[in-house]
């Protein structure tokens, strides 16, 4: 039976999954597009952690029971207005950015940024030397401290070198959202919109241009893909 | 006065020689032993995090690679500043540059995630990146300086000598100020993210260069039975502290910046009061033992004959240096990225808390392989080369004369 819970969730699902188009092999990436996410953290509850457990099932990140060396693509990160005691719990992964200094800094080229505005580690060349962690404002990078199990075929994971949020690319190269932003519409309340910023016609690009968002740490002139709500 | 230096190698196979060397040896073996065991295992055995991602590989690192270019500045003292009393260390002076160069490199090599990717890192370069930049300082000071030592051995040479003395002290300030900007560049880190960064490694590399130098020259004479007067010494350890003092000058005014921006005033109370293990290091290690100390034995007139005194305020540099390159690169890092300023925040990525490292048994065993690497590659170079003079008595100039 179709509750009006289910219909809403199930509308958000159809909302994320519209504006993606599949590419098509040998196609290369294009400037003309700039993925990016829209959260609400006003929708984003403090102990709802739907898009992270998606994102680790999506990437086969299974861990080893270590926190401190466990990688982590996406977090929540709950923040605090000491103030007025204004609370919000934050999804953070990588942003995304424009100008990403992870890219600047990397020796070898292997932090990257694709013609579309995903930023990607190339683990083929990355030498396992964290400056790109160091200089990673968001601190959305982890580092493969050891033999990792349980990996996806879309994603190989290599002991000794850095990784981080994709971007969910291999989906968004088949014309589908990232796996937080379907989880997020499907089981919890829709919270992540995920669409083309360069796109007037896509619901992101028309309610970033009409509502108000903020980028974290603006002020550092990254230009991230990711905008917040809320907070 | 080089003219007249005779330089003579060091015997080898001598009971002492062996000895050293087996020494030496036996700490780069059970450094390759923890490189092996860090690599086999991977990172997750060693004190580093997904907080702490640079560790006490780094420090030892990072204290190498500068102390390297500093000790370069003998050589530099005699033939670019045309100090002639400092002319005969100039090849000893060039050896230990590359020396300390060779061991801080294979500290940052053996520490990487891949360090079977080296050629990747030597064929594949982001010419944005100062990392990239450094590959590229580091690999042609090796170059340069090797050049250099021909100009000061050969004498049908002679004529590229002063080039290849400007060509190699230029290339030692280029160098060091791109040490200095790989944690310069880093806007995000409240710790770093300063220009001063770069002028600070360039004094940070005077006083360690020099002190391992001091240390070096005074060793291998008593241990080769090679006769030192007390002037040079004595010029030394006044020149180390000068080294010394700029290096406080430039760490005050860091800070001072630091506190005068209202945003930076959270990092500079970890590092300067309630950083722990960072705040003691900070003022007990680095200010005092490596700044104050040295200061008060070179200037102040402890009593100890000159050598005494250098061979003291050179270990208290070392040491303080030690703690330096702690206090930059651990404490930097233990402080948290500010995502949300203004805002309290908690995550299980241990967003918003200090973040606490301890070094591994294997992370001390490779830095100290570093040091024996560099040991080893001096002690090489002056059994197979006339790189040490055989004696420096008062001809080296007088005590009183201005440095």
């Amino acid at each position: 039976m179709i509750n009006r819970r289910h219909m809403i969730l199930a509308s958000g699902a159809m909302l994320v999954a519209a504006p993606a188009t599949a590419r098509q092999a040998g196609q290369p990436a294009s400037a003309a597009q700039r993925w990016g996410l829209l959260i609400d953290t006003s929708k984003c509850g403090v102990e709802c952690t739907v898009c992270v457990e998606a994102c680790k099932a999506e990437m086969g990140l299974s861990g080893h029971d270590r926190p401190r060396t466990d990688a982590q693509y996406v977090r929540k990160v709950n923040v605090r207005d000491p103030a007025t005691g204004a609370a919000h719990s934050v999804p953070v992964m990588c942003q995304h950015c424009a100008k990403p200094p992870c890219v600047d800094v990397c020796p070898t080229g292997a932090s990257m940024k694709r013609a579309d505005g995903i930023v990607l580690v190339d683990r083929h060349i990355c030498i396992g030397c964290r400056y790109c962690m160091m200089a990673c404002p968001y601190k959305a990078r982890s580092f493969a401290h050891e033999d990792q199990s349980g990996q996806q075929p879309h994603l190989p994971r290599g002991k000794g070198t850095v990784e981080g949020c994709t971007l969910c690319v291999h989906r968004i190269d088949e014309g589908k959202p990232p796996a937080c932003v379907e989880a997020c519409a499907a089981r919890a309340r829709g919270a992540m919109l995920f669409g083309d910023l360069n796109d007037p016609k896509s619901e992101i690009a028309q309610k970033v241009a009409r509502e108000a968002t903020t980028r974290i740490r603006a002020d550092l002139g990254l230009e991230p893909g990711v905008r917040y709500q809320g907070i | 006065m080089s003219a007249i230096t005779s330089y003579t190698q060091v015997r080898p196979y001598t009971r002492g020689w062996l000895a050293l060397m087996a020494g030496l040896g036996a700490v780069i073996a059970v450094a390759l032993g923890a490189v092996w065991h860090m690599e086999h295992q991977g990172h997750w055995v060693t004190g580093m995090t997904n907080q702490v991602v640079w560790g006490l590989p780094h420090v030892f690192a990072v204290f190498l690679i500068v102390a390297a270019s500093g000790a370069l500045n003998v050589a530099s003292m005699g033939s670019v500043f045309g100090r002639v009393g400092y002319q005969p260390l100039g090849r000893l002076s060039a050896l230990l540059a590359v020396a300390l160069l060779a061991g801080g490199l294979a500290v940052l090599v053996l520490d990487l995630g891949r360090p079977d990717r080296l050629s990747v890192a030597m064929t594949h370069f982001n010419f944005k990146s100062i990392f990239a930049w450094n590959v590229i300082l580091y690999s042609g000071f090796m170059a340069v300086v090797a050049a250099y030592l021909w100009t000061m051995m050969d004498w049908r040479a002679k004529r590229f000598y002063k080039p290849a003395a400007l060509a190699a002290f230029g290339w030692r300030l280029i160098l060091t100020t791109g040490t200095g900007c790989i944690f310069g560049f880093l806007a995000a880190r409240e710790a770093y993210g300063a220009a001063v960064m770069a002028p600070l490694f360039i004094a940070m590399s005077f006083a360690y260069g020099l002190a391992a130098f001091i240390l070096v020259l005074s060793l291998s004479f008593k241990m080769t039975r090679r006769s030192m007067g007390d002037a040079l010494p004595a010029r030394l350890v006044r020149l180390l502290g000068l080294f010394v003092a700029a290096n406080l000058y430039f760490t005050a005014l860091h800070h001072v910046t630091q506190l005068y921006f209202a945003g930076r005033s959270g990092v500079e109370a970890f590092i300067l009061w309630n950083g722990g293990i960072h705040t003691a290091l900070f003022w007990g290690g680095q200010v005092g033992l490596g700044g104050i100390l040295p200061l008060a034995v070179a200037y102040g007139g402890c009593g100890h004959a000159p050598r005494k005194r250098a061979m003291m305020a050179s270990v208290m540099v070392v040491l303080g240096g030690l703690a330096q390159v702690w206090v930059i690169v651990i404490g930097g890092q233990a402080w948290p990225l500010d995502l949300f300023p203004g805002m309290e925040a908690s995550s299980t990525f241990a967003d918003g808390h200090v973040h606490d490292y301890a070094p591994s048994a294997w992370e001390v065993m490779l830095g100290l392989g570093g040091i024996a690497i560099a040991l080893v590659v001096t002690t090489l170079g002056i059994t197979a080369l006339r790189l040490l003079p055989a004696h420096l008595g008062e001809a080296t100039g007088s005590c009183r004369s201005p440095d």
